[in-house]
């Protein structure tokens, strides 16, 4: 059924759909819409499901991961300084093996305070072992997370479903709700083979020396890189159920393009609009918008390029000393495959700065002739600064 | 009990990494005794994380979640979530922290716990310092014992939180002092413990003969002076609100408990008589608080 909603009562939709046992939640502008449509479905009795209102969000990731453990599916959400907290957890939740599902509202870190959209807080999770997904629109943000949680479970990895603050949070689209029967035979119950079960008493995390510790972290480093062919799987069985498909890459008039712009989120739609204006002006471009940044698409990503010769990439976040994150994957990347493609990176639309069709014609004209606005730091060039 | 009944109760089996006379091992074995094989066990980083066994091996027989140091009572509660929402409501979750894990890392998640009465067992198992790091001080630590970090030439001047006082202004169903030379009284406070649903906390002294330096033969001897010193006296606390006394021998002084600890040679007479005023002050609003309740009329 089509709903008009926004991007945070997608994720609770969603969650409901998955049939969610435990959820734990810390509030945090701009999640809170999220949790609260949750403890209002529990609370009408909608959703079988506790509602753990914990104290903090090191304590949500804890106990998400603890009803895990038991056998039970589990959601949260955080954003910004929340999900920051959790850090620790989040190692955690990779190292336990367990497929917790989580939503990130992608917010500005502070200080100075900001509540508006960046991706630094959790790209900054990068190494945590979480795979990370980054959605494009409403849509996207519902049939992601059921697609997340057949995912996590079948590899034993938690997944983070992120969604652009404001942009996808708080604003409303036309999504189509699919039906609950539907999704029941999508995703069937989560069943683990081993759990916290007197029955079958096992130790989970106990302390290991150093020949199996190293053999433990290959095996999952080896599982968490098979992530991108788990999603390919995942989401074309969701696309057969559901005829949506949800790439791991999504690829924008790249089969003849020289010139790629690169980014993740909700700027999807303004690279598609700048893409069109610059083949209009004669430029050979292309857009790709990385859904999946953990594990790196790798698969994906080479077959959506096939005659880019300069990549563009747009960072709505920076490793302060280095550059943005995004354009050190790419490069990470390009440096294995294609020595010979040029790298130009910018940082925009960080703490809320709009990413428009104009700023990415802009930043395209500017990668290609060498004059714009954006000022230079580095190995990257950075919009929206005072002069 | 006889010999084979008693370990066919015995869900602690041989070959735990604690040192000799450790009284946190000796506390497992009375708590898991007590509580019987349909318990989980939760437990952060502390001596109890390395003493269980390195991997595949455990001295218990119970399942084990080896959780991150701050988030104990919070990974108990959710366990208990996912346990209950599945149709598990008999399991006991047993969160099972060192003093550290309980007074200080661990003590915004213990009272998130409290707070909404999660119905978990939370025994903190006290031996009043970092043991498992090499004793370093932490607000467990008694005034004037010796630590890593509270050397001879910087003695610890703070006194020791009073962890159970805390937990019971949440009005917790139930808390509890339990010493691991009192045995009995341990065991039924346990199995009280597990027949009331809510937050259950349990503070239990356990000596620690490496970081307080007595001879691993004294571990017992010296629980059982802490108790008749009144340095750790026995007592419950119902609803937060009605607290009762244990049973307990009568009151000596501080000295023997102190002089048989290496923590505490190189105390001052002066810091030792301030010791036993504190404890005399501690003793006497104890005593005040387990006064019946006069009931009040009003005219």
């Amino acid at each position: 059924m089509k709903k008009v909603m926004t991007g945070n009562e997608a994720a609770a939709v969603a969650a409901k759909l998955a049939r969610i046992q435990v959820v734990s939640a810390y509030p945090i502008t701009p999640q809170t819409v999220i949790v609260e449509s949750l403890s209002e479905m529990i609370g009408r009795n909608e959703l079988k499901a506790r509602y753990m209102p914990v104290e903090s969000e090191h304590s949500a990731m804890a106990s998400v991961i603890g009803a895990s453990m038991t056998g039970a599916r589990v959601f949260t959400a955080s954003s910004s300084h929340g999900l920051v907290y959790m850090h620790e957890m989040l190692h955690y939740a990779a190292g336990a093996r367990v497929p917790v599902v989580m939503v990130n509202c992608n917010r500005a870190l502070g200080p100075p305070w900001n509540l508006y959209c960046d991706h630094t807080d959790s790209l900054a999770q990068r190494d945590t072992g979480w795979s990370q997904y980054y959605c494009a629109d409403v849509q996207d943000v519902l049939d992601a997370i059921l697609i997340a949680y057949y995912v996590a479970e079948q590899a034993f990895l938690p997944v983070m479903i992120s969604m652009d603050a404001f942009y996808l949070t708080h604003t409303s689209e036309i999504a189509d709700v699919p039906d609950q029967e539907a999704v029941d035979i999508f995703l069937p119950p989560f069943k683990p083979s081993d759990k916290l079960d007197v029955n079958d008493p096992k130790t989970f995390g106990n302390v290991c020396g150093a020949n199996l510790f190293a053999s433990i972290k290959y095996g999952r480093h080896r599982d968490t890189l098979s992530l991108e062919e788990v999603w390919d799987r995942a989401s074309t069985r969701f696309c057969d159920h559901f005829n949506r498909p949800h790439p791991a890459v999504e690829a924008y008039k790249t089969e003849d393009a020289y010139v790629c712009v690169v980014a993740t989120g909700s700027a999807g739609g303004a690279i598609r609009l700048a893409v069109d204006r610059l083949r209009q002006e004669g430029v050979r471009a292309g857009g790709l918008r990385l859904a999946m940044v953990r594990p790196f698409p790798r698969r994906a990503f080479e077959k959506a390029i096939p005659t880019a010769r300069h990549m563009i990439v747009i960072d709505r976040d920076v490793s302060f000393g280095a550059e943005g994150i995004l354009a050190q994957e790419l490069k990470a990347f390009l440096f294995d495959h294609h020595r010979d493609v040029k790298l130009t990176g910018f940082v925009a639309g960080v703490g809320g700065n709009d990413i428009s069709t104009d700023t990415v014609v802009g930043l395209v004209q500017q990668a290609i002739l060498g004059v714009g606005t954006a000022v230079e730091a580095g190995t990257t060039l950075w919009t929206d600064v005072l002069p | 009990m006889n010999e084979n009944a008693r370990l066919e109760r015995e869900l602690f089996t041989p070959g735990h990494l604690g040192c000799p006379g450790c009284g946190a091992a000796l506390g497992m074995r009375q708590t898991l005794s007590a509580l019987g094989e349909d318990t989980i066990v939760v437990m952060p980083a502390g001596c109890w994380s390395t003493m269980i066994g390195i991997y595949p091996y455990s001295c218990l027989t119970v399942p084990v979640a080896s959780v991150a140091f701050a988030s104990t009572a919070a990974f108990a509660s959710g366990i208990k979530a996912g346990l209950s929402i599945q149709g598990n409501d008999h399991t006991t979750v047993l969160a099972w922290a060192g003093d550290g894990g309980t007074f200080d890392i661990g003590l915004q998640a213990l009272s998130g716990a409290v707070e909404r009465n999660d119905d978990i067992l939370f025994i903190c198992y006290d031996n009043e310092a970092y043991m498992n790091t090499g004793v370093q001080r932490c607000s467990a630590t008694p005034p004037g014992a010796w630590t890593g970090t509270t050397p001879d030439s910087a003695p610890k001047d703070q006194r020791k939180k009073d962890i159970v006082g805390i937990i019971a202004a949440h009005r917790i169903p139930y808390a509890a002092t339990a010493n691991i030379g009192a045995p009995e009284d341990l065991a039924c406070k346990l199995k009280k413990a597990k027949d009331i649903r809510g937050t259950r906390f349990i503070h239990l002294f356990a000596p620690c003969p490496t970081g307080w330096g007595h001879a691993s033969e004294l571990t017992v001897e010296i629980a059982r002076l802490a108790i008749q010193s009144r340095v750790f006296p026995l007592f419950e606390v119902f609803g937060g609100q009605t607290w009762q006394l244990s049973p307990m021998a009568d009151k000596t002084s501080v000295d023997a408990y102190l002089k048989y600890q290496r923590r505490f040679q190189k105390m001052s007479a002066e810091n030792c008589l301030r010791f036993q005023v504190q404890v005399d002050e501690d003793w006497r609003q104890l005593l005040n608080k387990c006064r019946p309740q006069v009931p009040v009329t009003q005219n």
